[in-house]
């Protein structure tokens, strides 16, 4: 079974945990560099990102996740966690990890009533199709280096992209049941980058039927053929 | 807006408005939301590593020593906080002004507190919060009142504790009545929860979830008194998912001393020594005050219906 971190030291890494379950793989909690030891695959999750970069630097955390990442292993960065993989952040900019090519304008869409929901593009990577995409005074990926690639557009707008190991999401794949994304990150953390695509049966984007955070354990939506 | 015509309440539960609320108040999750009045404590809350600030004219342990009708927060003051962080900004509003809180929704605040703290509007109706794109965040006392809150539309509750006291008492009783009734209702048999809801005062529909769920539809986060890193430790491991600080860090003796570590200690809370290590160098804390020597008339928790 994959052991994929997830760092803890704030905001919706739950979720995160629930989702890696979902597609059988092993979530575990980061908090300090030894904890990175071991793992598959690094998740940085929503939150806030100012908080979690302060967490950073008091943890001292900055480049073990540098030296995970140069390892060659996967990391993923949802919303605040996307900020932080990026090159540099503007509008009230954060230190970033420098570990995705591109430039993260922080709340970019406006403040909470701003917020929406809203799918992939059409022009998206065919394993995306009907992606629903979940928006949270998300940021907005500009100047994408050329090593970085498009997986998702949304409005046009890059919303997940991809460079080498390092995958980066600036809406919450965590916060709804469809778990493409996550199988995305094992994949890719099983040295499978290009066969994700396609192989998706569960094409269908599934709004949560309860009016918030389901607990209720679902069995691993599979798929892959993978041994776990 | 939210489409207010013919849907029912379940639709309204399951909306896509609602998702994005509850979603912001996830990314809210193990963190601190600090009480603020200006530009510059809301600076000194971010840098401490806030997750939110609440943008308020007077901090409750200032409301409660002066007196008087406790209203929105001016206009300008947001405005200003809003200038001044990129953490989220919070603003209360008194219960049942719905009015108040289209002007926070038309300012862009991110989430609004329809508070006791403030003094209520309306002593019958809570605000129908549906009816507004920012989400809400409401205080309750036990299960009862959260659903009731949850049911018009709030994305979050905290325990209502007693704000400006200094005091956590409240906030424990209040926590601990939720999770309790939690518990109990876990405990059910599913021909029990009719009667359950009646004796709640919440509706079935909301009882249901909980039964299956062990857990409130929304995130529950703890507030009311909270003043100290051990404070903070003690409602997570009640079962809080975030803390409110009001009067806490601005009534201490140094405020980013103070904020840093209580932020430190949410972060870790699971974690002995690094509470310890939060509570060096702290100064004074706020002042306290004792339950028994607030009158019942002077409890702000009692507010809200």
């Amino acid at each position: 079974m994959a052991r994929i971190g997830v760092l803890s030291i704030q905001g919706d890494y739950e979720r995160h945990e629930q989702a890696l379950e979902r597609i059988g793989a092993f979530p575990v909690r980061v908090l300090r560099a030894a904890d990175l030891a071991g793992l598959d695959a690094l998740v940085l999750p929503g939150g806030e990102s100012t908080t979690i970069a302060k967490g950073l630097t008091r943890l001292s955390l900055w480049d073990p996740i540098r030296e995970f990442a140069a390892s060659g292993r996967p990391l993923m960065g949802t919303c605040a966690g996307a900020i932080l993989l990026a090159r540099e952040s503007e509008n009230h900019p954060v230190p970033t990890l420098a570990l995705l090519d591109a430039r993260a304008v922080r709340n970019a869409y406006g403040t909470q009533v701003d917020s929406f929901a809203a799918p992939a593009d059409p022009d998206s990577a065919p394993g995306f199709a009907g992606l629903r995409c979940v928006f949270i005074r998300a940021p907005v990926l500009t100047d994408l280096g050329s090593s970085v690639e498009t997986l998702v557009k949304v409005e046009g707008r890059p919303v997940l992209v991809r460079q080498g190991n390092v995958l980066a999401c600036t809406f919450h794949p965590e916060l709804t049941e469809d778990t493409r994304v996550h199988r995305l990150l094992l994949s890719t953390s099983r040295e499978e980058g290009s066969s994700w695509t396609g192989r998706s049966t569960s094409g269908t984007s599934t709004p949560t039927s309860s009016p918030g955070p389901s607990t209720t354990s679902r069995a691993p939506t599979g798929g892959f053929g993978r041994t776990a | 807006m939210v489409e207010r015509s013919e849907d029912n309440g379940n639709d309204r539960l399951t909306s896509e408005s609602l998702e994005l609320k509850v979603g912001l108040a996830e990314m809210l999750k193990g963190g601190v939301i600090m009480d603020v009045t200006s530009p510059e404590q809301a600076k000194i809350a971010e840098d401490a590593g806030a997750v939110a600030v609440m943008a308020l004219e007077r901090v409750p342990a200032d409301i409660r020593k002066e007196g008087g009708v406790a209203r929105m927060t001016a206009v300008e003051i947001i405005e200003a906080i809003q200038e001044a962080v990129s953490i989220p900004v919070m603003a209360k509003v008194r219960i049942g002004h719905f009015a108040e809180a289209r002007i926070l929704e038309t300012l862009g605040v991110d989430f609004i507190d329809e508070s006791e703290v403030l003094t209520p509007a309306d002593e019958e109706h809570h605000i129908d919060k549906f009816a507004f794109k920012s989400p809400f965040v409401c205080g309750a006392r036990d299960l009862g009142e959260a659903l009731r809150r949850i049911a018009e539309g709030a994305a979050l509750i905290r325990t209502k504790g007693e704000a400006g006291s200094g005091n956590i008492v409240e906030a424990v009783r209040h926590l601990r009545a939720v999770t309790g009734e939690i518990r109990a209702i876990q405990a059910l048999r599913e021909d029990e929860l009719v009667a359950k809801a009646k004796r709640l005062g919440a509706p079935l529909a909301l009882v249901r979830y909980v039964h299956r769920h062990g857990k409130l539809p929304v995130p529950n986060f703890a507030a009311g008194g909270i003043a100290t890193p051990p404070d903070a430790v003690l409602c997570m491991a009640l079962g809080a998912e975030s803390v409110f600080v009001g009067s806490g860090i601005f009534k201490s003796e140094d405020p980013p001393a103070r904020a840093r570590s209580i932020v430190h200690a949410t972060t870790h809370w699971q974690e002995p020594e690094e509470v310890l290590q939060a509570c060096r160098g702290l100064g004074k804390a706020m002042e306290g005050l004792e339950m028994a020597t607030l009158a019942e008339s002077e409890r702000l928790a009692h507010r809200g219906w």
